[in-house]
C-alpha cells in the first residue's frame, strides 16, 4: 500500500515527502492528509518559503533569547546548545487522546501498588508473577526504602512515559520515566512559542490547553505534606546550574512560586529538614527533588555526592519532609521489569492493560538470548538502568564491530541487557532546510499522581532531526515539537 | 530569601556595575587620548589602570596600553568587562526563577554579544563600550520596571551601592592625588575627564557652572546627595536597601549591618569639604572605603554566611 502511495505525486512543498512503510502522521496511505491535519496542510501550501524562514528564526531567537538550552556532557566547548525546535505541531485527535489518557492513568495506577507492594510485603513477589531475582538485582532497587511509608502512598507522583507508534497507527509504551523524567518545560514553551508564530491556525484547528500543569504539579506537591502541615513550604531540589535540565528547574519554580534550592542550601536538624534563607532557617515539608537517589543524601547513599542534604533521608523516614519522587522508584523502569508491566496491571487491578508493551527479550534468559545474539541486526538492545539514548544498540544501523562489541558485552553481564525489535517510529511533518519533510517522533505526555491522576493533553513530541533516525532523544541530536490535542 | 539567592543577586549587581565602569572610564579615556601629547601616553594608562584599582607591581613600562585593551576583551582577566558580564549572566541565571524574564533576557542578549566569537572584530571599541553603557542601563531600568521592589530587589541596590562607592572613592583618590595641590595645574580637560568617568559633567556645570574648581568638583562628587553617581548618593541608596531588608526580614541579626551603613551615610551626609580637604582627602576617600568593605562583610555575616548555630538559637 505504502509502495502506490509514494508514487502519487504530492503537490508544493511536499516533493520530498514520500511516504515509506512507517506510520505517517500527517498523510494517509492513500495520499491525501488526514482530516485533523487538514488545516495544517492547507496552511502549509499556501505560506511561501521565506515565511517559513522567518517564523523559525522568531522561535529560534525566542529559544536562545530565553536560555532554553540543554547541556551536553562529555564536550567542553559549546556545551550549552538550544533545544532545536521544530516549527510544525504533531496533532492528535481526542478519539487516540482518551484511549492513552486511559492507558497511562492505569499503568501508573498500577506501578505505584507494584512499588508499595515490593517495598513491604511483595505479594506479587511470593505469588511469582515477577522473580525476585530480577527485582533484587535492579541497581536501582533501594533497600533502605524496606517498610518505610510513603506518604499517601504516592511513590511515583511526576511519570513521562514514553509512547511511539506503530506502522499500523497503535500507540504503544516504550518506556517508563519513573525517576525524574524531565522535557515538560519544553513541551510549555514550545506551546507559548507555537501561539505566537501560528495563531490563526492554533484557533482553527481548537486545540485542548495545557498551561494548568504548573498549577496542576502545585497541588499534586501540597497534597504530600506531611500530617498536621497545612501550609507547607514547598520547595524544588537541582543539582544546579551545571546541570542539563537547570532551565526547566529554573522554570518550573517560577511558575509554581516556589523556591529553587540546591543541596548546600538545606540543612538538617533534629530530623526536620530547613533551608538557609537571609531571615535564618526556614522549615521545608515537601521537596521535589529533581536529583538522582544516589546523590541525593551521602549520609545515605553515595557518600562522594556533593549535591545532596545530609541527613535529609532520616528526615524523611522520619515523617517530616515528603519527596517527590519517593526513592527507590527507579525499579519499576528497569526496562528489564518493563517486560512484566502487563501482568502487573492485570495483578492489581484485574484489567487488560489499555496500552501494549512493546515485544521485550531478557538476555538473562537463554533461550531468549541466544534467539536475539542470532540475529543482532534485527533488534535494538538496551541497557536496562540507562536513559538520555546512552547505552543503546539499533541493530539495522549498526556497524559489524558495534554488534560484536554489544554481543561480548550483552554475554559478560546478560542482566544488563534486554533487546526489542527494531520498531519503525511513526512519522510527522517538520520543516528542514525550508521544505517539508518527514522525520520520525515519539511522544512523552507527563502524567501527575496523587489524590487524582492528572494528565495535560499532549506531552512532548520529540524528534530525530536526522534523515532516517530513530533516535529521538535531546543528547543524540534530536529536538522537539509542540503536540496539539484537537477538542 | 534564600541566602544564595540574595548572594547571586548582589553579585549580579556588582559585576554589572563594575562592566559599566570600567566601560565608561576607558571610554573616556580613549576620547582624552586624541587631544593629549603622544609621549605622555604610558602615564595617563598608569593612571587609568590605577583609578580602576588594578594592581600595577608588575606592569613594565610600555605595556600598560595593552593591559588596558585587554581590560575590555580579555576572557583570562576577572576584571575585563567581558568577564564581568559573564559573571553577571551566571549568577543571574543560579537565580533566573528570581528575577524577572525580561531581566534575563536582556542580560543573556548582553552575554551572547559580548562573547560572540568576533565580538573584537565586528565592532570599533568605542560602539562596544557604549554597548555596554547601554545594555547596563536598560538592564537597570527593566529592574526597576518590572521586578517586585522587594528583598531580591533591595540586595541588588546594596549590590550596586556599594560597588559604586567603592569605584568612585578609587577613581578620585587617584586623580586628586595627581592633579590637587601640585604647582602645575592640570589642563581643564583632566577635570572634565574625571566628571565625564562619573557621567557628571553636565550635572556639575548645572549646580557650579562650568567654572571647575577641584574643591567643587571633590565636592560634588563625595558629597552631592542628589547625583546618582556621587559617594554620597551611594551611601544613602545602600543605607536604604539595608533598612529595607531589615524591616523584611525582621532578624534581630541584621542590627549590625543597618548600624554600618547608617554612619556611613552619616559621615557623609554631615561632611564638610573644606574640612575633608584640609584634613586630607585621600585619607577620607580610605575610611570610604574601608567602610564600604565592612558593610560589605558585615552584609554576608548577617544574611549568606552565618553559622548555623546563631541561626538555631535565633528562632
Amino acid at each position: 500500500m505504502a509502495g502506490t502511495a509514494s508514487q502519487s505525486a504530492l503537490p508544493a512543498p511536499f516533493q520530498d515527502y514520500g511516504l515509506d512503510e512507517a506510520y505517517d502522521e500527517m498523510v494517509a496511505p492513500d495520499g491525501n492528509a488526514r482530516p485533523h491535519y487538514e488545516h495544517l496542510y492547507q496552511t502549509l501550501r499556501e505560506l511561501p518559503a521565506s515565511e517559513f524562514r522567518r517564523r523559525q528564526q522568531i522561535s529560534d531567537l525566542s529559544f536562545l533569547h530565553q536560555g532554553i538550552t540543554f547541556t551536553v556532557y562529555g564536550r567542553k566547548e559549546g556545551t550549552e546548545r538550544i533545544f532545536p525546535n521544530d516549527l510544525l505541531p504533531r496533532i492528535i485527535t481526542s478519539d487516540e487522546w482518551s484511549r492513552i489518557e486511559k492507558g497511562l492513568a492505569q499503568r501508573i495506577t498500577a506501578l505505584n501498588l507494584f512499588l508499595k507492594d515490593l517495598y513491604h510485603e511483595g505479594r506479587i513477589l511470593k505469588d511469582g508473577v515477577v522473580p525476585r531475582e530480577l527485582v533484587y538485582s535492579c541497581k536501582h532497587f533501594r533497600r533502605q526504602m524496606r517498610g518505610l511509608y510513603v506518604r499517601k502512598d504516592a511513590y511515583v507522583t511526576v511519570a513521562g512515559t514514553d509512547l511511539i507508534r506503530t506502522p499500523s497507527g497503535e500507540f504503544v509504551v516504550l518506556e517508563d520515566n519513573l525517576r525524574v523524567p524531565s522535557g515538560v518545560s519544553y513541551m510549555l514553551v514550545s506551546r507559548q512559542v507555537m501561539k505566537r508564530i501560528f495563531p490563526d491556525l492554533f484557533r482553527q484547528c481548537g486545540v485542548q490547553g495545557i498551561e494548568h500543569y504548573s498549577q496542576a504539579l502545585l497541588a499534586t506537591l501540597r497534597a504530600l505534606a506531611p500530617q498536621g502541615c497545612a501550609e507547607p513550604t514547598i520547595v524544588l531540589l537541582t543539582p544546579g546550574v551545571y546541570n542539563s535540565a537547570y532551565f526547566e528547574h529554573a522554570f518550573l519554580a517560577r511558575q509554581m512560586g516556589i523556591e529553587l534550592v540546591e543541596g548546600r542550601d538545606l540543612v538538617a536538624h533534629d530530623n526536620f529538614m530547613y533551608m538557609r534563607t537571609t531571615e535564618g532557617l526556614r522549615r521545608v515539608d515537601v521537596i521535589y527533588r529533581r536529583i538522582d537517589d544516589d546523590f541525593i543524601d551521602p549520609l545515605a547513599f553515595r557518600q562522594d555526592s556533593s549535591l545532596g542534604a545530609p541527613g535529609l533521608f532520616n528526615a524523611y523516614r522520619a515523617g517530616n519532609v515528603s519527596l517527590a519522587n519517593a526513592l527507590g522508584t527507579g525499579v519499576a523502569d528497569d526496562k528489564a521489569v518493563y517486560a512484566y508491566v502487563p501482568a502487573i496491571v492485570k495483578y492489581y487491578l484485574d484489567e487488560d492493560p489499555v496500552l501494549n508493551n512493546v515485544e521485550t527479550f531478557q538476555m538473562s534468559d537463554a533461550a531468549e538470548r541466544h534467539h536475539v545474539l542470532d540475529r543482532l541486526e534485527k533488534y535494538v538492545v538496551k541497557a536496562v538502568g540507562e536513559s538520555g539514548g546512552y547505552g543503546m544498540l539499533i541493530g539495522p544501523q549498526s556497524t559489524a564491530e558495534q554488534r560484536d562489541e554489544f554481543r561480548r558485552r550483552v554475554e559478560a553481564d546478560p542482566r544488563n541487557y534486554i533487546a526489542q525489535p527494531t520498531i519503525m517510529l511513526s512519522r510527522a511533518p517538520c520543516i528542514i532546510d525550508g521544505k517539508v519533510q518527514p522525520r520520525h517522533v515519539d511522544l512523552r505526555p507527563y502524567i501527575l499522581f496523587g489524590e487524582k491522576t492528572t494528565i495535560v493533553p499532549g506531552g512532548l513530541t520529540r524528534v530525530a532531526l536526522k534523515k532516517g533516525s530513530l533516535v529521538v532523544n535531546s543528547s543524540q541530536g534530536g529536538g522537539s515539537k509542540d503536540t496539539w490535542v484537537l477538542h | 530569601m534564600l541566602s544564595r539567592v540574595a548572594e547571586s543577586l548582589y553579585w549580579m549587581s556588582r559585576y554589572l556595575e563594575r562592566a559599566e565602569h570600567t566601560a565608561r572610564v576607558i571610554k573616556v579615556q580613549l576620547n582624552l587620548m586624541l587631544e593629549r601629547e603622544t609621549e605622555d601616553d604610558d602615564r595617563h594608562w598608569r593612571r587609568m589602570l590605577k583609578s580602576l584599582a588594578i594592581d600595577l607591581a608588575e606592569v613594565q613600562a610600555g605595556e600598560a596600553q595593552a593591559l588596558a585593551k585587554s581590560l575590555i576583551y580579555a576572557t583570562d582577566s576577572r576584571s575585563s568587562i567581558v568577564s564581568c558580564v559573564m559573571a553577571a549572566r551566571e549568577n543571574a541565571r543560579q537565580v533566573r526563577e528570581q528575577i524577572s524574564s525580561e531581566m534575563w533576557e536582556q542580560l543573556n542578549r548582553m552575554f551572547h554579544a559580548v562573547t560572540r566569537a568576533d565580538a573584537e572584530e565586528a565592532s570599533d571599541v568605542s560602539d562596544f563600550l557604549q554597548a555596554i553603557k547601554d545594555g547596563a542601563h536598560l538592564f537597570q531600568g527593566i529592574t526597576d520596571s518590572n521586578m517586585t521592589h522587594g528583598e531580591g530587589w533591595q540586595f541588588i541596590q546594596a549590590g550596586r551601592s556599594i560597588e559604586r562607592a567603592s569605584a568612585l572613592s578609587t577613581l578620585l583618590g587617584v586623580h586628586f592625588r595627581e592633579f590637587y595641590g601640585k604647582d602645575a595645574e592640570p589642563e581643564p580637560l583632566e577635570w572634565i575627564g574625571l566628571l565625564r568617568c562619573c557621567t557628571a559633567f553636565e550635572a556639575y556645570c548645572k549646580a557650579y557652572t562650568a567654572d571647575l574648581r577641584p574643591n567643587r568638583i571633590a565636592e560634588f562628587l563625595v558629597l552631592n546627595p542628589s547625583f546618582p553617581h556621587t559617594i554620597r548618593f551611594s551611601a544613602d541608596a545602600l543605607e536604604t536597601a539595608m533598612k529595607q531588608i531589615g524591616a523584611e526580614v525582621s532578624s534581630r541579626r541584621s542590627a549590625r549591618v543597618e548600624r554600618i551603613a547608617g554612619r556611613m551615610q552619616a559621615t557623609l551626609a554631615f561632611g564638610q569639604i573644606d574640612e575633608i580637604m584640609s584634613s586630607g582627602l585621600h585619607a577620607y576617600l580610605e575610611t570610604v572605603l574601608r567602610q564600604c568593605s565592612q558593610a560589605h562583610s558585615a552584609l554576608y555575616q548577617t544574611y549568606i554566611a552565618y553559622p548555623i548555630e546563631a541561626a538555631l538559637q535565633a528562632s
